[in-house]
């Protein structure tokens, strides 16, 4: 992995300015930066939240783990993160199996939890000098790490504030520069952006893609789908406890036969609107048709129909979020990811 | 990235856990430091000064040098136990724990930074009980090697015991339960405030049971010269109760009993 250093940018919303690399990437390792194969989990209660797990992923990837609540997602992060005991089955980070290993495999991994878990009685600047000590870094080291991680994730000057007076957007890019402390080579997200604004939030999608791009293998559970489709190259869906879906996000998008579009005219639309074969043509309101059609058919001809009956197009936007359709007909769940 | 563990990352560890430990005992002084000063202050003035003139000795000894080190000892006990097991419950339902179970230290570091923590509570409370009871009396040591090392293994096995109880616990009424019903019970019939030798035989043989009673007459041992029990008995129990719940504590952490679902 290459050496971190950087700085904020003047009037950024980054919260976590990654460093600008100063030589050309390493090549990527074979290893997979995460190897998982048949694993299992029967909790105490007789629950069996998962049902023989195997997947890769590679490093340098931007993986989103997704699945509707209860689908096992955040006991597979426990186990991987030793935080949960596996009932049978193996897990690899970088090589290394968790169970023989612990302490090799822990000290590549950086974790971002889904619900804040720091001492909100300590100070930011004290919750990331300890947990570097608990990884085993010096304390001057640690106190230079925590400046610049603070100043990155713009949270210096709540440096020694108690943690608990910090918003809930504060919280959650603690938690960040918390496992950004270790330079962690795989970093595992558990809906890192729940919660927080959406200026917030497209910072923090930034922040993770520059991460990802010095280097960092990430892994992202996520309620918003659109966030997964924009972020991540490859992506497992998992129901029931297991995957039932895996692969590039371009390849599983393209699965989807129908697309859907809201287009905006110019004027009113006319009492009766023109059919066009194969095309599902509705009135969204008096200005904007609500239109679904297969993947395979060209909008041009749309268009020429719709031009042909008087319908002037001003724009066109995407109707719904293709990984949101993907993942409700793959899981038959109607709510969202989580 | 630098990933490289430095020279002695579990030294490193172990310290980190110790300083945030002191750290909080130092921040939330008016709860750690203050009630057992107070409390001391008035068990010397009342029962070693008041009461203790009217009962004349014990044990051979002025009532209120026979109390001293009984008192000391007790504050050490429940500070020990006091702070690992708050601390450590505390870190379980904040869920800071996580921190530290997801990271690459060994569990033995955890147990150890925990404990040295607790026994350094301990032995400040234990320094500031002396002091106060030099107001009231004259304190000599005689056995200055014995009064450090009863010190230091009663506060490990006490500290050990509350992390025990911390790990099983699943709400602070938990963590209040064995204090009250089971170490006050311990601490008082542990010889604190009369000798074994007044009590009856079946009595006398219930106390020989009481772990709390070998600590107490070790350090008594340690401040005036005597003790009710043999010395070795007492270091060959209270080392044995160190090993003991030291292991249990390892093989929970192993486990991950309390901690890992």
């Amino acid at each position: 992995m290459m050496a971190k250093a950087g700085g904020v940018v003047a009037g950024s919303r980054l919260y976590y300015q990654p460093p600008v690399p100063t030589s050309p990437p390493m090549p990527m390792s074979q290893i997979p930066a995460l190897e998982i194969h048949d694993l299992r989990k029967v909790y105490a209660g007789g629950v069996e939240a998962l049902k023989g797990i195997s997947l890769d992923v590679q490093p340098g990837d931007f993986f989103a783990l997704l699945g509707p609540n209860g689908a096992g997602k955040s006991t597979l992060i426990g186990i991987v993160s030793s935080l949960v005991n596996a009932t049978s089955g193996s897990v690899k980070v970088f090589g290394t199996d968790i169970s023989t290993d612990r302490e090799t495999a822990m000290r590549q991994l950086g974790l971002v939890p889904q619900e804040v878990n720091f001492n909100f009685f300590e100070k930011p600047f004290d919750i990331l000098c300890n947990y570097a000590g608990f990884y085993g870094i010096p304390r001057a080291e640690a106190s230079r790490r925590a400046e610049q991680e603070l100043r990155r994730a713009q949270l210096w000057e709540k440096a020694h504030a108690t943690s608990r007076t910090l918003s809930g957007g504060m919280k959650r890019r603690l938690m960040i520069a918390r496992a950004m402390m270790t330079q962690p080579q795989l970093l595992i997200l558990d809906e890192p952006t729940a919660g927080v604004d959406i200026e917030i939030r497209r910072g923090m999608w930034r922040t993770l893609k520059e991460v990802n791009a010095a280097g960092t293998t990430v892994i992202l559970t996520t309620h918003y789908l659109e966030e997964a489709e924009s972020l991540c190259r490859n992506l497992a869906i998992i129901d029931g406890g297991r995957i039932i879906e895996n692969g590039p996000m371009k390849a599983l998008l393209a699965k989807l036969d129908v697309e859907g579009f809201l287009l905006d005219i110019e004027g009113e639309l006319p009492a009766s609107l023109p059919h066009v074969e194969g095309v599902d043509l509705r009135a969204a309101d008096r200005f904007t048709l609500d239109l679904e059609m297969p993947r395979s058919m060209n909008l041009n001809s749309v268009f020429a129909r719709l031009d042909g009956a008087g319908i002037r197009v001003r724009s066109m936007r995407t109707k719904t979020n293709r990984l949101e359709e993907l993942f409700v007909r793959l899981t038959g769940n109607k709510e969202h990811a989580a | 990235m630098n990933n490289a563990p430095a020279r002695h990352p579990n030294l490193i560890a172990l310290y980190t856990i110790a300083r945030r430990e002191v750290m909080r005992i130092l921040r939330i002084w008016a709860q750690t430091l203050v009630p057992p000063a107070i409390t001391m202050t008035l068990y010397f003035l009342i029962f070693g000064s008041l009461i203790g003139s009217r009962i004349g000795d014990m044990g051979g000894y002025d009532y209120m040098d026979f109390i001293v080190p009984g008192l000391v000892m007790m504050s050490i006990i429940q500070n020990s136990y006091g702070n690992i097991s708050s601390s450590f419950f505390g870190a379980k339902f904040g869920r800071h724990i996580e921190e530290m179970l997801v990271s690459p230290m060994p569990n033995w570091v955890i147990l150890g930074g925990y404990v040295a923590g607790a026994v350094l509570r301990g032995v400040l409370v234990g320094i500031i009980v002396l002091v106060i009871a030099m107001l009231f009396t004259k304190v000599r040591i005689p056995h200055p090697l014995v009064t450090i090392s009863t010190v230091l293994l009663g506060a490990t096995i006490f500290s050990l015991a509350g992390f025990i109880n911390a790990v099983y616990a699943k709400k602070f009424d938990d963590v209040a339960i064995v204090p009250t019903f089971i170490l006050t019970p311990l601490t008082y019939l542990g010889g604190v405030f009369y000798s074994v030798t007044m009590l009856p035989d079946w009595a006398q043989a219930m106390t020989h049971a009481n772990p709390v009673f070998y600590m107490v007459n070790a350090f008594r041992y340690g401040l005036l010269g005597s003790s009710d029990i043999p010395l070795a008995i007492a270091y060959a129990l209270m080392i044995g109760f160190v090993i003991v719940l030291g292991a249990l504590s390892l093989w929970l952490l192993k486990r991950g009993v309390g901690l890992r679902s």
